[in-house]
């Protein structure tokens, strides 16, 4: 190779361009969405009745009303997540090893009904449980919690499916080879590599679908309840039918949601922030 | 072992085209050549990780190619290394060391953590039984995969570059041990790109070129004073990579070929 001069750096124009440097103009326009925010907020307070306000969503009267029927409502609301969980882990599963199996007739299955029941409202499938099922096959199912479990779980168990699916391939390939390789069968390799290392890929996706779930649980109402099936959101509607205390009920009933599904959420970030680090 | 005829394709691209090998109790067969060329593919058909589209393999005196061969229990016994460790991320090193011989040899926890430590001690990590891989070096995860495979007491070892993705100052350790396995008598097919363990250990080298054995002998030969264009040109690119002139560059086929859609599709499934 030839020897060439070396290059320097003399002529490239490396002043500031505009009169703000790009650092000062960053700190401005941050400066200036504070004094938005500030004004907005002065405009709400402001703006609001505040002793409308206190009578609609803070009456002590209709949370007192309220309260003989909060905590089997609110039971019933962990209870009918629980079952629904329960069914949709069950299905999921079953549903993802068919998507995953070399069976094309499998696939293809769990495929159109993972399709099928992520494209519908999860109203619906309460309706079709409920009144459904007994009109047409005869098939009436004796609980609430065995509707609310079979509806919401069937409706998840799509979502659920996808999500384990999804965690089982997340296992590098070579885990799967290293374990054949050392003589294990297919299902050895799954269950004792594959599967453990799934499980951390597929918490927070789980965790998540469990949120949903509890939030879904408003839905089970239009399959009729009896007073001790009530849960949260038919427990709410039912207040709003008292005369006195507006809407009251329903943000106390609103707080009672987010004291489930706050923590979850907590939970999840908390999983998602773990596994990031111990990825390395 | 024995290699007949194979011929293994990925859609209509043909990666290997008819090899014959033999490797006999003992030997320590090193196995060279370009990427892409096949080397992998090979190993990997020959413990059935990659099914043959024809020919026949023969292990431990089965016929592992034919339909009713058991080929867990066979593999039991042949040790794979591979160039990215894969050890078990969620087990301990004494752990990885263990599953197999309590799930597929059946041996009871304490025979199976002896059977562990007594290799772990073999490859120079008995201190790190309690460790994760994780927690460990190139060079440490790659010496406990070797001692994984050596726990399943296995007849024959494949090798497919196992100091290829490790920093050079760690490659040497990991040769150690395989340079040790060799003086034991260990039955090794080897894929790698370390010359001098190839002409220090090996009974036997091949190279490979375009899915096909070009030139075998005894290393030596092999790389010494090759025979063939393509075995001069692919040792002179090994052995002297400052040296490629720039004329030179771009005439060879380029390393990885840019894969066709079909063949992405069997890569990634549709
Ligand atoms: N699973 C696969 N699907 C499609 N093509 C593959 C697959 N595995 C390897 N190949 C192709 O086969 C050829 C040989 O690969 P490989 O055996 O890994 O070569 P080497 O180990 O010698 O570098 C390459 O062209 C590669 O792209
Ligand atoms: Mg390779």
């Amino acid at each position: 190779m030839s020897q060439q001069s070396a290059r320097g750096f003399e002529d490239l124009d490396l002043r500031p361009s505009g009169r703000l440097s790009p650092r000062k103009r960053a700190r401005v326009t941050r400066g200036v969405q504070y004094v938005v925010l500030l004004a907005a907020v002065a405009a709400i307070l402001a703006s609001v009745n505040w002793t409308l306000m206190r009578e609609k969503i803070f009456t002590l009267e209709a949370i007192r009303n309220a309260a003989p029927n909060i905590p089997h409502a609110f039971g019933n609301t962990l209870l009918y997540t629980l079952g629904a969980f329960g069914v949709s882990l069950t299905l999921g599963t079953v549903l993802a090893l068919m998507k995953l199996s070399s069976v094309k007739v499998y696939r293809w299955l769990a495929t159109a009904y993972i399709e099928f029941f992520r494209g519908l409202p999860a109203l619906l499938i309460v309706f079709a449980v409920a009144y459904g099922l007994p009109m047409t096959l005869g098939v009436r199912i004796p609980s609430l919690f065995l509707k609310a479990a079979i509806a919401l779980g069937v409706v998840s168990s799509a979502y659920m499916a996808e999500s384990l699916r999804a965690g089982i391939q997340a296992v590098p390939k070579g885990q799967v080879e290293a374990a054949r390789s050392l003589g294990m069968t297919h299902s050895k390799a799954l269950i004792h590599v594959v599967f453990p290392q799934a499980i951390r890929i597929v918490l927070p996706p789980v965790t998540n679908e469990i949120i949903l779930l509890t939030k879904d649980t408003s839905l089970v109402y239009v399959a009729g309840m009896t007073l001790a099936e009530w849960e949260l959101s038919k427990l709410a509607r039912e207040s709003l039918a008292e005369p006195v205390g507006g809407l009251t009920a329903l943000f106390a009933i609103g707080a009672l949601y987010l004291v489930i599904t706050l923590p979850l959420g907590f939970v999840v970030r908390r999983l998602e922030k773990s596994f990031g680090k111990a990825k390395a | 072992m024995r290699v007949t005829g194979l011929r293994k394709s990925f859609g209509n691209h043909e990666v290997l085209k008819g090899i014959d090998l033999q490797v006999t109790p003992g030997e320590v067969v090193c196995v060279i050549g370009p990427s892409g060329s096949g080397k992998s593919t090979l190993l990997r058909c020959v413990n059935l990780l990659e099914k043959p589209t024809s020919g026949t393999v023969e292990l431990l005196g089965v016929d592992i190619t034919d339909p009713d061969a058991d080929i867990d229990k066979v593999r039991a016994h042949v040790g794979m290394v591979f160039q990215a460790f894969n050890l078990f991320p969620h087990k301990t090193v004494l752990g990885n060391l263990t599953l197999a011989q309590v799930k597929v040899l059946g041996r009871s926890r304490e025979e199976a953590e002896e059977v562990a430590m007594r290799n772990l001690r073999h490859v120079g990590l008995a201190d790190r039984a309690t460790a994760y891989p994780a927690q460990l070096s190139g060079g440490q995860q790659q010496r406990v995969a070797i001692a994984r495979s050596l726990s399943m007491d296995p007849r024959l070892m494949l090798f497919d570059e196992p100091t290829s993705s490790l920093d050079p100052e760690l490659v040497g350790d990991v040769l150690a041990v395989m340079r040790d396995l060799a003086a034991e008598g260990m039955t090794m097919l080897v894929v790698t790109h370390e010359m001098a363990f190839a002409r220090e250990v090996s009974h036997r080298v091949i190279f490979m070129d375009d899915g096909a054995i070009v030139e075998q002998g005894p290393a030596a030969q092999v790389i010494g004073s090759p025979r063939t264009a393509r075995a001069k040109l692919f040792l002179h690119r090994v052995l002297h990579p400052t040296e490629i002139a720039e004329a030179e560059l771009g005439e060879t086929e380029p390393i990885d070929p840019v894969l066709d859609r079909e063949e992405w599709e069997e890569l990634h499934g549709s």
